[in-house]
């Protein structure tokens, strides 16, 4: 554990699939739990499915630093073609682990992540978002995965900030807010650490 | 009364926009400008504020309408980045030598080119000199507390200036952070109306704005202007002491960051300011007695002030994240330095020019710094004074 209870995401998937909603999700979340909270993407040359990063910093205190992060506790793979181009375990901490949007086995997965020994945990977002919101909108069970593996935030009280906060964020469509929360209690069970 | 949020930077802006509910805002409201003008027009959309929302088609036009809008009589705001601020520099001027109290939130983000939209200093530090007072911001707390000290600074009759809110783009404007807000009952009340004892608009007493003005009365205006600049550090400070009594925020030209007995020291603005702590503190605990300063007020500059803070401290950084090419370093370095000139004995300095079009700084970085220094405070040799950080070899 770093100082002041701080633990570090960095998010990688490519623009247009949510991974910077997905961000500021977890960053309202882990503020609605009275935490002190960072959400900020890395900005380039926006386009659809060219690849971004994004980062989270939660701590128990205000975090002055104001860099990216390089040494992350967790890292979160929307998109598992990124594996193929991006070391996404890079400065990653031993006890962490990565987090792949994928319908493989960590066991697969983990042949992808070019030496990796930590832990790797996956999940069918793409599946569960198809069943649970009819498309793919990867982000959701993605946020609810990191916070399941990371155990940043306590289950019940996380469950009921992302529906107040998907309630405000779809206040101008309601009848997405069920298939969202569908969508994160699925991957909440569905999650494989391996 | 406080409350806590979680705001990015531009929204905290745009907030602070909304409590105040001034006259007129003036934007060009796509790239290159900011969240800013969209956030309020959805506020001006939704009958939430009474204000004026003009968009205009150019930066150029979004000064010109506030500049126009201020003479009136009315408070006027802008928000703009980058090549925004640039398109907006004739017009500066003339707002600025009208002694129209505008209030800009400046988002800094490089000048192309290369074509770069992320954070350095370079818009602002390029329109220094056209005689707006600027204030700049750590983090997004420090944002909306400067904007919410804007209008009691600039529209004051012993000031009577423009005033620039800037933050760091992406790195603070885009980031997600907690927050501690002011009930907007409170801050109306800081605030306070825009009440101007000479404006167009004033049918009892006409006046022009802006007409010709001849070698014989040109330079006497510019005095005017230079002393209003002069005066407006003990404004700032006035407007600070009135706002931490509200807020319990404690705010000055510049920030002392465990200055009390450093012998090494940086001199720096903005987000960096906030990563640079983490080193200090990483220092301290390893008995290196590092500091730094983060300056908040640029414009005016606290020469005397800083010369006093630093008069102890053997070896100072002073770190542009801005590159003007003098090559002789950045405009921070050049008047920083020249603040220390007087003082005996002088502390040793060198410059760096950092971060530029967005490029990351870590603690690692200002560790390197802090070690070239501590060789220097040793007696060792100053080396080059004029060197950029964290470029590829």
């Amino acid at each position: 554990m770093k100082e002041n209870g701080l633990i570090e995401f960095r998010w990688h998937g490519r623009g247009g699939q949510g991974a910077k909603t997905a961000c500021l999700l977890l960053a309202d979340a882990a503020f609605s739990a009275g935490k002190f909270v960072q959400g900020f993407p890395e900005y380039g040359p926006e386009r659809m499915g060219a690849p971004i990063t994004a980062y989270n910093r939660i701590s128990d205190v205000r975090c002055s630093i104001h860099c990216n992060i390089d040494n992350p506790d967790y890292v979160v793979v929307v998109d598992e073609t990124l594996l193929e181009t991006v070391d996404v375990t890079h400065g990653l901490s031993p006890e962490g682990a990565v987090i792949v949007n994928t319908a493989h086995s960590p066991d697969k997965i983990r042949s992808k992540l070019r030496g990796w020994q930590g832990r790797v945990c996956t999940i069918d977002a793409r599946r569960i978002s198809e069943e649970t919101l009819g498309r793919n909108f990867p982000n959701t069970p993605m946020l609810s995965a990191a916070v399941k593996v990371s155990g940043v935030l306590d289950e019940a009280q996380f469950k009921k900030d992302m529906e107040e906060s998907f309630h405000h964020k779809f206040a101008t469509k309601p009848q997405v807010v069920a298939g969202n929360m569908a969508a994160l209690v699925q991957a909440w069970k569905e999650v494989q650490a391996g | 009364m406080n409350y806590n949020e979680r705001l990015s930077g531009n929204e905290a802006i745009a907030f602070a926009m909304k409590q105040i509910d001034p006259d007129v805002m003036a934007a060009f409201p796509i790239t290159p400008s900011t969240e800013i003008p969209q956030y309020f027009a959805q506020y001006v959309a939704d009958g939430e504020v009474n204000t004026e929302f003009v968009p205009v088609e150019s930066e150029h036009s979004s000064m010109s309408a506030c500049i126009g809008a201020e003479a009136a009589g009315a408070r006027a705001v802008t928000a703009t980045s980058s090549a925004g601020l640039a398109l907006m520099y004739e017009m500066m001027y003339v707002a600025a030598s009208s002694r129209l109290p505008i209030t800009l939130a400046c988002v800094n983000r490089a000048l192309t080119g290369p074509i770069n939209i992320n954070n350095d200093h370079s818009d602002s530090m390029g329109i220094r000199d056209a005689g707006w007072i600027q204030i700049y911001a750590e983090n997004n707390q420090e944002a909306y507390d400067n904007f919410l000290q804007a209008m009691p600074i600039g529209e004051h009759p012993s000031v009577r200036l423009p005033v620039m809110i800037c933050q760091d783009g992406f790195i603070t404007s885009h980031a997600l952070e907690n927050i501690v807000l002011l009930d907007t009952d409170s801050v109306k009340a800081f605030v306070g109306e825009y009440q101007p004892e000479n404006y167009l608009l004033k049918a009892e007493n006409p006046l022009a704005i802006g007409p010709y003005d001849l070698g014989c009365h040109y330079m006497e205006h510019k005095v005017q202007q230079a002393e209003a600049m002069k005066a407006a550090k003990a404004r700032i400070l006035e407007v600070a002491a009135q706002f931490e009594a509200v807020t319990g925020r404690k705010y000055g030209l510049f920030e002392a960051y465990r200055m009390e007995d450093a012998e090494v020291a940086l001199v720096l603005i903005g987000s960096s300011a906030g990563t640079a702590k983490v080193t200090v503190d990483q220092l301290r605990q390893q008995g290196v007695k590092a500091g730094l300063i983060k300056i908040r007020v640029f414009r005016p500059f606290p020469a005397e002030e800083l010369a006093q803070a630093l008069k102890n401290v053997k070896a100072v950084a002073i770190m542009d994240k801005a590159e003007s090419f003098s090559a002789n370093g950045g405009p921070l370095f050049s008047e920083v330095r020249g603040a220390l000139y007087d003082l005996e004995p002088r502390p040793r300095t060198v410059g760096y020019v950092y971060g530029l079009g967005g490029r990351d700084i870590t603690p690692d970085h200002f560790h390197g710094v802090f070690d070239r220094l501590r060789a220097i405070a040793d007696g060792g040799e100053l080396g080059p004074v004029y060197t950029h950080l964290g470029q590829r070899g």
